[in-house]
């Protein structure tokens, strides 16, 4: 210990990152947009939102509504598809000196390789988050990672797209996510993200409608944590890639809880959308703990709760 | 756009639900455009996490202002904050009004309640002083008509019960100036949004331009999280548009009223 400074850098797969916190796809845009309030150097990633070969509308409005410490969302992954997207945000992001992952998601496995397949061609992209779990849109998205035959088919399908590393991202709406880890990991995941939103739905009582036009969304924010946490340390338990844990992270000490469960690195995500600033104070308050705990290498954090007495 | 702590200079009633609130805003006051907001954490909010979209109402020095009502939770707690109190302000936020330029077209701003807000800086700012349409449900949803007075503008009052002003919904005195004299004039709106409709058909037909702010629901403010979208014509198609990037303000003529199925 002593005067050193500690060492913050973790590795997914052949990523490796200066810092273990990054922003969470759908939070954080393509980066341009927050490049004017916040460091995005400072970043471990960033991780842009969700990408589709094509061109996306989105759903009808109103997309999200506050709850009580969190937030249900149903944008329907609005977007300009791989092109647009690398003629309008892919030269700023190229700029930045910490990796871009690109989330992408499709309504077949072939749209998912095919999207890998262009970003490997792309050149300079740090690693690619497969979003198998998103609950607001018809097709695709949360089918493939609640089907463990389907997850299966489209990790390898991807992984034989790309050398590029692979982070599956994991849905919560399943009985038990072991299963659905590891067959991520042995199809070919370098790492996983743990979790996307919570299938959720809110209606207004005067008017007896649904508040989102969507009908239903996904929940995120400081409430579900508890329930992120939770999958995390399961997951964490049943592979041996590592985790990034995300769900409801509005501190250092949030953060901090994620990689005791198991998460080798965490996402900022709907803190974005009321402090910007959040993933840059959650960096400094991670290593300040670390300090404090004379702890010289972050990795010595990971999965190291105690359960049961010793 | 800048992310900056800002102190409550003041904070007082204005009229029944309405209050108006001043901020020390260094380097956000300055930067204020007619139209644009101010997107503020209100922090005694604990499990309401969102930041609330305020139009910046006047501009004086390192100040800004807002003027809003009490609709919901969090305008209910930014209401009880004193003066010496912090919010966490980013702004200025939006594509707001365009300045008429000298020797333009007569601007006819046209609010429907705490609308107003929008609307001060771009009469404040315009070389052109034209005519401002202040409507409301009752006299005391009629706001800022002295101050509208004393920059040197026409003020026409209209409320649906006819305690103040003419008894009628707004867009009634705003169609008969226009029926009177459509020439060289530019409409500029901001209210509720079946007035803006309103506003919008009444434009189409005097074949009128109208730049209209539209109050959408809004989440992260800064164009990431696609909440505030609206429909919006694009050469023979239509896409979503941010109401906090693309807008608030919008040319009436690209807004599709009702989104195709």
């Amino acid at each position: 210990m002593g005067a050193s400074a500690v060492n913050l850098s973790v590795q997914l797969g052949k990523l490796k990152l200066q810092n273990p916190v990054m922003v969470a796809s759908g939070t954080f845009g393509y980066g341009a947009e927050y490049s004017g309030l916040v460091d995005l150097n400072q970043l471990g990633a960033v991780v842009v939102k969700g990408i589709r070969l094509g061109p996306v509308r989105g759903n009808p409005t109103p997309r999200t509504v506050e709850v009580s410490s969190g937030l249900i969302n149903a944008i329907g992954l609005q977007g300009p598809g791989v092109d647009g997207f690398i003629e309008k945000y892919w030269p700023f992001l190229k700029t930045l000196q910490v990796p871009t992952i690109i989330n992408i998601w499709g309504t077949t496995v072939e749209e998912y390789s095919e999207a890998a397949r262009r970003f490997d061609a792309l050149g300079g992209v740090g690693a690619l988050e497969l979003n198998v779990s998103c609950p607001n849109i018809k097709k695709g998205g949360a089918q493939f990672g609640t089907d463990l035959q389907l997850l299966a088919q489209v990790v390898s399908a991807c992984r034989k797209a790309t050398a590029l590393p692979l982070i599956t991202k994991m849905s919560p709406n399943v009985v038990s996510v072991g299963p659905f880890a590891r067959v991520a990991e042995e199809s070919g995941s370098d790492a996983l993200s743990i979790m996307n939103s919570y299938p959720a739905m809110a209606i207004d009582i005067e008017t007896r409608r649904p508040r989102l036009g969507n009908v239903t969304g996904g929940l995120t924010g400081p409430c579900i944590k508890p329930i992120a946490i939770k999958l995390v340390w399961e997951a964490a338990k049943a592979v041996k890639i590592p985790i990034i844990g995300m769900g409801g992270i509005q501190n250092a000490s949030d953060a901090i809880e994620f990689m005791i469960a198991g998460a080798t690195a965490v996402a900022v995500g709907t803190a974005n959308f009321y402090e910007p600033q959040t993933a840059v104070q959650v960096i400094a308050g991670i290593a300040e703990y670390l300090k404090r705990h004379e702890i010289d290498d972050i990795a010595e954090l990971t999965g190291t709760v105690q359960i049961g007495s010793d | 756009m800048v992310e900056q702590t800002v102190q409550i200079v003041s904070n007082d009633l204005d009229s029944d639900l309405y209050y108006r609130l001043v901020a020390r805003g260094t380097q956000i006051a300055p930067l204020v455009q007619p139209g644009q907001f101010a997107h503020l954490r209100i922090l005694p909010m604990k499990e309401a996490l969102l930041r609330r979209p305020f139009s910046v109402f006047q501009v004086l020095g390192d100040t800004f202002s807002i003027l809003y009502k009490v609709v919901g939770k969090g305008t209910s707690h930014l209401s009880r904050m004193r003066p010496g109190e912090e919010l966490s302000a980013i702004g200025p936020l939006g594509h707001g009004f365009t300045v008429p330029q000298p020797g333009a077209e007569t601007p006819l701003l046209v609010a429907g309640g705490y609308g107003m807000a929008a609307l001060y800086l771009l009469a404040q700012r315009s070389p052109q002083k034209g005519i401002v349409f202040v409507g409301g449900r009752r006299q005391v949803d009629i706001l800022c008509e002295k101050e509208f007075q004393a920059l040197g503008w026409d003020v026409r009052v209209a409320t649906e019960d006819g305690s103040r002003g003419e008894k009628a919904l707004i867009t009634q005195p705003l169609t008969d100036e226009l029926r009177r004299d459509r020439r060289a004039r530019e409409v500029f709106a901001c209210g509720p949004t079946p007035m803006l409709k309103a506003v919008a058909r009444i434009a189409d037909q005097y074949n009128v331009p109208a730049e209209l702010s539209m109050d959408e629901h809004m989440c992260c403010g800064v164009g990431v999280c696609l909440t505030c979208v609206l429909p919006v014509k694009t050469n023979g198609a239509w896409e979503y548009q941010r109401a906090c990037t693309e807008g608030p303000v919008f040319d009436s003529r690209q807004i599709l009223w009702e989104p195709p199925p």
